[in-house]
Parts: C-alpha cells; structure tokens; sequence
C-alpha cells in the first residue's frame, strides 16, 4: 500500500500536513504526536520581522468552529531560523513547509531569500495578509495582485512554491489561475472565511480585532467545494484544508482533487489527530483495497 | 518527555455548590501525582459543535488517592454541560498544563475574587508559612470559605456589605492590617490590577495568576498572550503565553 505523496517534486511519507498557525513549529504537538510520522509540518506564518499581533481576545468559539484574528504574531525570520528550523530538521521523515507572511511584496521577498540557504523543503505563501501599499486589501484578493506576487516569489524562491488562497473572493479558481499562470509549484485552500461573533451581554465584539477567521468543520462543505473547483481548472498539486477532523473528512477533499490535506483547528480539540487521520487514512484503504493513495486523488468528478 | 496527559477520565464527584458554582472530583493518578498549585487542565465537551476544550484551574490534589478537585462557575454551553455530569460519567482531560504558583514567603497573602478563588486552596494547603487568605465575594455567597479555615485565617470582603468589609479585597487587607512579604492572586483583571498596585506601593513581592480566552491550552496558537515588560526569548515580542509561561506571573513581569 502506498501512502507517499508527490508535491510539487517533494515526496511525502503520507498525504498529511498541519494548518499553518495551528500547530506552531511543531515543538508543542511533539509531546502527543510523533512529529516523524506526519507527512509534512506546515509552520506558522513568518515575517521579515517580529509581529507583536493583534490585542486580546483573539480567539472566539462558534457553532462547529471558531475565529480567530491572532493577527500573525511572529518571532521573525532570524529566530525562526536559528531555532525552529534546527528543530524540525531532528524529524527527518517529515517535510518542512516555512508559511511566509508579509505587508508589503518586498517583506515576502525579503523571507524568501533568507530561507533560499535553509534545509527546509518548501515554502507556502500567505497571501491572506493585509497589502499596506493597496490600501490594506489582501494580496489574495484580486487576480492581478496574486499572479504579480506568485511571479516575484517564483524568482528568489529556491524550493517550491505553494501560494495558499483565501476563500474570500467571488471566484476562488480564477484565484488558482492567476497563481499557476505566475508560476506556483502548487496551491493550498482554504484559509479561513472572515467571520464575526457578537457577545451579547456586553454588547461588543468578542474579538478586540472585531473580525476573524472561520475555520473547523462549520466551513468544510464550503471548502470541498473550492477544491473541486480549482481541481478542475488547475493542473498543478492541491492542498486541500478547511475543518478536516478525521480521515473521513480528509478522504472527501482528497476524493474532491487534493493530493495532500492539512489539518487545522482539529489539533484544538484533539491534539492527537494528525496520527488518528493517517492511520484512518490507512484502515479505509486496505477495507477497500486500493493500493496507492494517489489513485483516489480526484476520483470523484 | 513531558508530563502533560490527555485521556478519558472519570468524575467521582460533582456537586453544585451555590447559584451556577460547581464542585468536581475526577479519577486521575497521572494529573493528580504531577500537578502543582496555580496550574489548569483542559476539559473536553462531548457536544461535537463545541470544539475547544475549556481551561478550568486545579482546586484541590489528593496525590494519595490520584484525584483532582476543579471547581468552576458555568460562564456558557461547555462548563454548563460539565454541570449536568454526573458521578461515575467519564470526561477528557488534558493536563496539567501551565506553570504553577513558586511556594515562597515566609507570611504571605493569599487574595482570591470570585471563580479565582479556588486555585487558591490548592495553594493555602502547599504553602510551608504563616497563610492569611483575603476572599473577595459579589455578596453573601461564601463558596469555599469554610475549607480554606484549616489553612490560615481567613478574611473576606463582599461588594454588597452582607459579610465581612464592605468593598473589595484591597479593602479587606487595609481593614485588618495585614502585612505580608509575599502575595499571591488570583481574580478578575480589575482586582488583579489593584492588587499589582497594592503591590508594588508596598514592595512586597506578589505572583497573580491571569485568565484569558485559550485555544490550544499548550503554547502552539498564541490566542492568549498577555503584554510583557521585556522582551520574551520565545515569542521575540512583548508578548507571553498565559496558558504555557503562565497562567501565573510576578506583578512587575507583565502590563495589565
């Protein structure tokens, strides 16, 4: 039975990675799960420089999910290089996927060239983020915007690239047009969907940012959706990702066209779960005897 | 290895013991044998719309018999399912998490307001020093007083008057002239800040334990940082994780 992937050239053990922002560097989960099993670690978000991120409250639950507007805290690129890196290298059946965050084009690019002499494996642009010279609407948002910075990644990145789509927008496959025309090596969806929670007692916000980020299982048909979508419309690999709680739910975005999925909020509520859906995974494909993972990649059209 | 669990455990008691205040006991040798004053353990819900565990702090450890007391006011649909368990009902837990009170002074001070007393007990029956316990109450609800008796002498203040000094627990401590060289606290934000004031004016040294809105309860998502006066190593901001450097932290490290 095969349960290796290939992403973008990088070969996985297995199809599983984490959600960026759920899981840290990893160092957290490594006292319940063994970080050499999963396929991928997918890290959190980081800047050319330190973000302090957004006041407090910043998470807030809801009906089958969550928001949240943690507002991409981050150590910056040379601590995250001194320390996180190292450490995940000791896990070396597990890929290393560096999510990149910025305000502007030259802080992304600025994160890319300092990772081109790093060991790590691939590199996943959040393009979710605020673009400060348009305005503050996220690079994610408009076409032009998302082949324009796929192109500049493209030309310093010296792994491949996953340019990650936002959900918010009319139309998410002419999103995944615009990257792979800019060269992206792949793409992971969805990010979150801005949402909003009203604390009714104290007749505010329950996030000091006002909005967050949707994410858990309340947006997972949404999600498997859009990677259907893209999937048709794309020829590049998928990472498909959006309130997958177990294999069941993962094996839906891989049967909808994701060659990997990531697993997000999930690790909240068990943090135990990346393991449980890789042996699912497993246990699905040996009751229905398929012998090669990739095989279901798609299936349903 | 850490020495953080995660596993179905089971209550062996819960009680109610005043309007929307609840008493738990859970079966758990590996929490109760590893935990310490002033840290929490994450309860899971069994709704499956309700996903993030709720952090709840140790009230009481019976290292003897591998038991953990959590005692816990209902604040929403999670701790209102925890409400309607029963003994011999089986829960998850994670824990212990969170770093705990240091047990230093030789007279201290123990200042507990509301649901931020009962971490305080745990502590009051740790501390090897002559214990004065400050309980600040909305009225003539009394919660846990009685039980913290045996530990040191107890005083309280209540916002309504009806027992003790009318006012707060800042109040409590100049009516009775309590002097002390250590402080620990545990409360709302606008108790904690007047005890941080209280404090510092004094130049007794004081650890308060914080509360905020978690997610992963570990570390990993850093959805509850408070500010911090210096820089810190982890997050290379002003910023510290209440659930993993805290919950409990000298006055002078953080910013209210």
């Amino acid at each position: 039975m095969n349960m290796k992937v290939n992403i973008a050239g990088v070969e996985w053990n297995n199809p599983v990675t984490v959600a960026s922002g759920t899981f840290g560097s990893g160092k957290e989960y490594g006292e319940f799960v063994d970080l050499n099993k999963i396929g991928a670690i997918t890290t959190k978000g980081v800047a050319n420089v330190p973000w302090p991120g957004n006041p407090t409250p910043r998470i807030a639950e809801t009906y089958g999910g969550m928001i949240n507007a943690i507002g991409l805290q981050n150590p910056g690129i040379d601590l995250f290089c001194q320390r996180d890196i190292p450490y995940l290298q000791k896990f070396a059946d597990t890929k290393i996927i560096v999510n990149v965050c910025g305000k502007s084009t030259e802080d992304y690019c600025e994160v890319v060239e300092r990772l081109a002499d790093e060991k790590v494996d691939m590199l996943e642009i959040n393009i979710s983020c605020p673009n400060v010279k348009e305005g503050g609407i996220a690079f994610g948002q408009d076409p032009k915007a998302v082949e324009a910075i796929t192109k500049e990644m493209k030309k310093r990145a010296k792994q491949p690239v996953i340019m990650k789509l936002s959900p918010n927008v009319t139309n998410i496959a002419e999103m995944a047009l615009a990257a792979e025309a800019g060269g992206a090596d792949a793409l992971s969806l969805i990010n979150t969907l801005t949402g909003m929670k009203i604390d009714i007692n104290r007749r505010t916000f329950a996030l000091a940012n006002k909005t967050g980020g949707l994410s858990g299982p309340a947006i997972k048909p949404v999600a498997v959706r859009m990677v259907y979508q893209v999937a048709q419309a794309v020829s590049i690999p998928i990472i498909g990702m959006g309130g997958i709680m177990n294999a069941e739910d993962a094996l839906e975005f891989i049967m909808a066209g994701a060659n990997a999925v990531s697993i997000g909020t999930a690790n909240f509520h068990n943090p135990k779960v990346t393991e449980e859906v890789i042996a699912g995974i497993e246990s699905f494909m040996k009751e229905n005897n398929i012998k090669d993972i990739n095989d279901l990649v798609g299936c349903v059209k | 290895m850490s020495d953080k669990v995660i596993k179905d455990t089971i209550i062996t008691s819960s009680v109610k013991m005043s309007e929307g205040i609840y008493s738990m006991w859970l079966k758990e040798e590996e929490i109760a044998k590893a935990a310490k004053p002033g840290q929490f353990v994450s309860l899971y819900c069994k709704e499956g719309s309700q996903l993030l565990p709720r952090p709840i702090s140790i009230c009481e450890i019976d290292k003897k018999q591998g038991l953990v007391r959590l005692v816990y006011r209902v604040a929403g649909k999670g701790t209102l399912e925890f409400s309607n368990m029963q003994a011999g009902d089986s829960i998850k837990i994670m824990g212990p998490l969170g770093n705990g009170f240091t047990l230093e002074g030789k007279k201290v001070i123990l200042i507990g307001g509301g649901i931020g007393i009962p971490p305080m007990l745990e502590l009051a029956k740790s501390l090897d020093a002559n214990v004065q316990v400050v309980l600040g109450y909305r009225d003539g609800d009394l919660f846990l007083k009685e039980e913290f008796e045996p530990y040191g002498t107890v005083y309280v203040s209540t916002e309504d008057g009806s027992v003790g000094t009318k006012g707060n627990v800042i109040d409590a401590i100049n009516e009775n002239n309590l002097e002390a060289d250590m402080i620990f606290s545990c409360g709302p934000t606008p108790m904690l800040k007047g005890v941080k004031a209280y404090a510092m004016k004094n130049g007794i040294k004081a650890q308060i334990s914080l509360e905020e809105k978690m997610a992963c309860g570990i570390g990993a998502c850093l959805a509850c940082v408070c500010k911090s006066k210096e820089k810190d190593s982890h997050t290379n901001v002003n910023n510290k994780r209440i659930c993993k450097d805290g919950p409990v932290f000298y006055v002078e490290e953080i910013d209210l």
